[in-house]
């Protein structure tokens, strides 16, 4: 026993060292050094001030801005601080009315609308910070994001396709496009 | 399922199967090296200063990891219960709660990484890098070296011993996780997972958000109306919080040590812990990599590379059904939201199925995919929640846990767990022919089955017995979420991913209580070390044996017959265990869900 207790503790504090400090320090020196901007999380600067980050999504409600998936971190949608899903199983109540409710904001901010919502615009998703929306739930908002901004829809249906990304290969990935970078975009259009 | 599905579980197959033979080669080296050449200095230098002896026997050897590991569950629990005191911590997060502490302790020396707290908002810069991260060095360390140790037993002949822990771990922790952490962290930074150590940074977002809260009085407490409901207040913030730290280096061992902890609450779901596509695929393949490729070491070690290839062939089988069951129930999605107006069929503009709990960039198939990848290895990472699957789609997982852990299964665990069910075919089919049982040359003897028994029986056990007593005490159902056959289910993968050392959850359930906490905190302990004890009791057994040489009447283990007896027991045991239970849990719920709609 005693002769096990030395090693033990002493190659313990050794790999301690190894993979809690020095690891950690290196990646970061490494990290910072070759890709600053990823490393402090991909920052979107508006007007030269912080606005948000690439990869985390915002809450969207006015109508001449895109939205994004629903988000399910308390207590506001979409707050960075607490990440999290609704974790509500296929058959909660919970879930169909939140389903229900979100269906019929969409269908009352653009009440010309009779299409099928995409299911990705009317559910939450995992992280309560997905940046993205799918094509099809970005399509579906064109016309009402249009007329809310006094922009031919065509001008904002090319704005889509620019910010689109298709799945890579056809197997990789799946057809998307960034809410934060598109709206962005949309305020810089006349 | 889709097309992209196929290909994307194809091109996942061929990709894992191109390293298994360059990284089970180079296992194989550091499984038999003495010394290092290149590092040899440090490498004496380390030891001598340690103490560190060549060799030990089981006993030994199984002491030395009990040791090691209670080490690690009293240096992890100290750091939580006093980082508001620690440097690194700029958010000032408070000390952890002690019931809090002890699981997540034990919980992450097991292997496990259950999480029952939310990282951002509970641990410091210091707490996840010097106490969790190295918690997923070296627990992954202790499962490969355990590996090592039962190759070793079968290895060589009329021994006592089975190496030196301490060689081992240091060896596979320098040679081997290090280095593969090092240049997959820094992949994951180009990609965009965060790496540094600023305080929480506050941005000012494009619109402002309007939410309802409920409102409290002056001493924190919400306000109540005259009927006793808490009185909400609107409120407005344009302001949103991104969390920062250290995340690429504890990503990276995260899932080559099939730890599967997160730093951040929602896991691999989390935009800044798995950013893009690519660093999805790498995750995936991070967490196959090392258990693949020990599996081909095995072979190897043990003189013939087809004995090898034979295990992996009936984890790939294995793997592959559940893999095809997960994406196509997630694809056909969830009938109840079909009949609200919402669109969920496939097309080339969306991915559709079930997108409750699952991120835009991985849609159906990438979520499905590492749901099962995950589950099979116990890495326990998520990607998706998998609390929000249907019925099957979610069941998928959960059996693939409770089968034990042996598709490809964690580091080493897998590796050992599957040659545990190795063995009892061989004594299934010695039973069958008349036959003294013998596996690679080893005689199977009473000694060997029973401590193969305890190891194949004891997760079982603890899964069962923990749902059972969790489901009639008022503590344990107090915190289930979700109403009806999907609370029970939220329990019985609570246990089964404890027990099994997994560590992903139906998160629903609030587990961060005392009851919670330290049941599972049990169920861990015991689930990671009531195997490790009797396979090491087996691989002694087996280094003091002679070989055999090969008779006629020896059972050829390294053909498809072999392949197929082997599956067959890891299912008919997974499916004789649970059976019962699962029909309590996801299949009742699938049948409402179908039936009413």
């Amino acid at each position: 026993m005693k002769a096990l207790l030395r090693p033990a503790l002493t190659l313990f504090a050794t790999l301690t060292v190894l993979t809690g400090v020095v690891y950690p320090l290196a990646v970061t020196s490494v990290g910072q050094l070759l890709f600053p901007h990823e490393a402090n999380g991909s920052i979107v600067m508006v007007k030269g001030k912080p606005a948000g980050s690439a990869l985390i999504g915002q809450q969207f409600t006015s109508p001449e801005n895109f939205w994004g998936r629903p988000s399910a971190t308390g207590p506001h949608p979409n707050n960075a601080a607490v990440s999290s899903g609704s974790n509500l199983g296929p058959l909660n109540p919970a879930l169909t009315d939140a389903v229900k409710a979100r269906v019929a904001a969409l269908k009352a901010a653009d009440p010309s609308s009779d299409k099928p919502v995409p299911i990705d615009l009317v559910t939450a998703s995992g992280s309560g910070l997905d940046p993205d929306i799918s094509l099809a739930a970005a399509h579906y908002q064109i016309t009402r994001v249009a007329q809310a901004r006094n922009l031919p829809a065509e001008k904002v249906k090319g704005l889509v396709e620019q910010h689109a990304v298709r799945p890579w290969l056809g197997i990789f990935g799946e057809p998307r496009v960034n809410v934060l970078a598109l709206n962005v975009k949309l305020d810089g259009t006349r | 399922m889709t097309t992209q599905s196929w290909l994307l579980l194809a091109a996942f197959l061929v990709v894992l199967l191109a390293t298994v033979k360059p990284l089970g080669l180079y296992l194989t080296k550091l499984m038999e090296t003495t010394r290092w050449q290149p590092l040899a200095r440090l490498e004496n230098g380390v030891f001598r200063v340690c103490g560190i002896q060549d060799e030990m026997n089981w006993r030994q050897y199984a002491l030395a990891v009990l040791l090691f590991s209670v080490v690690g569950v009293l240096v992890v629990y100290t750091l939580q219960r006093l980082q508001l005191w620690l440097p690194l911590n700029p958010q000032r997060m408070p000390n952890v709660t002690p019931y809090s502490s002890f699981n997540t302790a034990i919980s992450f020396v097991t292997n496990t990484n259950w999480q029952g707290y939310g990282g951002e908002a509970t641990m410091s810069y210091l707490t996840q890098m010097l106490a969790l991260a190295v918690q997923n060095f070296l627990s992954a360390a202790t499962g490969i070296a355990v590996a090592f140790a039962l190759i070793r037993g079968f290895a060589r002949h009329s021994m006592q011993t089975i190496g030196s822990l301490w060689a081992d771990l240091y060896r596979i922790t320098a040679y081997l996780l290090l280095p593969l952490s090092f240049v997959f962290a820094l992949v994951l930074v180009s990609q965009g997972v965060i790496q540094n150590f600023s305080a929480y940074q506050e941005v000012t977002t494009l619109e402002p958000t309007t939410y309802g809260a409920p409102k409290p009085d002056a001493a924190g407490q919400p306000v109540k109306d005259a009927a006793g409901n808490p009185v909400n207040e609107t409120l407005t913030t344009t302001k949103q919080t991104l969390p920062m730290g250290p995340i690429a280096s504890q990503e990276a061992i995260k899932m080559l040590g099939t730890n599967g902890g997160g730093f951040l609450n929602a896991n691999s779901a989390h935009p800044y812990e798995n950013p893009t596509v690519l660093t999805n695929f790498l995750q995936m393949l991070a967490i196959f990599v090392i258990p693949a490729g020990l599996v081909y070491a095995f072979g190897r070690a043990a003189g013939d590379t087809r004995q090898g290839w034979a295990v992996l062939a009936a984890m790939t089988v294995i793997f592959i059904g559940a893999a095809v069951a997960a994406m196509t129930f997630e694809q056909q999605g969830n009938p109840v939201l079909a009949k609200l107006g919402v669109d969920h069929t496939v097309s080339a503009l969306q991915s559709g199925g079930n997108m409750e709990g699952k991120e835009t960039r991985f849609g159906i198939s990438a979520s499905g995919l590492f749901a099962t990848i995950t589950t099979a290895a116990s890495c326990g990472a998520v990607n998706s929640m998998h609390d929000s699957y249907t019925p099957l789609g979610g069941l998928v997982p959960m059996w693939m846990i409770q089968l034990g852990e042996v598709v490809f299964g964690g580091v080493g665990s897998g590796l050992y767990g599957m040659l545990l069910y190795a063995i009892m075919a061989v004594f299934v089919a010695g039973l069958m022919i008349g036959r003294t049982p013998e596996y690679l040359g080893k005689k199977i003897e009473a000694f060997d089955m029973k401590m193969v028994s305890i190891g194949i029986l004891m997760t079982p056990a603890l899964v069962l017995l923990g749902t059972a007593i969790a489901v009639m005490a008022s503590a344990g159902k107090a915190t289930i979420f979700n109403p009806g056959a999907h609370g029970f289910s939220e329990v019985l993968y609570a246990f089964s991913s404890a027990a099994n050392n997994n560590g992903s959850a139906f998160a629903g359930l609030g587990a961060n209580t005392p009851f919670y906490n330290g049941w599972l905190g049990a169920a861990m302990w015991f689930g990671r070390f009531a195997v490790i004890v009797p396979v090491l009791a087996i691989a002694g057994s087996l280094a003091a044996k002679k070989r055999l040489a090969h008779g006629p009447g020896t059972m050829p283990t390294h053909g498809p017959l072999f392949v197929g007896l082997l599956v067959g027991t890891v299912l008919l045991v997974g499916a004789l265990t649970y059976i019962p239970v699962l029909a309590l849990g996801p299949a009742v719920e699938h049948l409402i869900l179908w039936a009413g709609n």
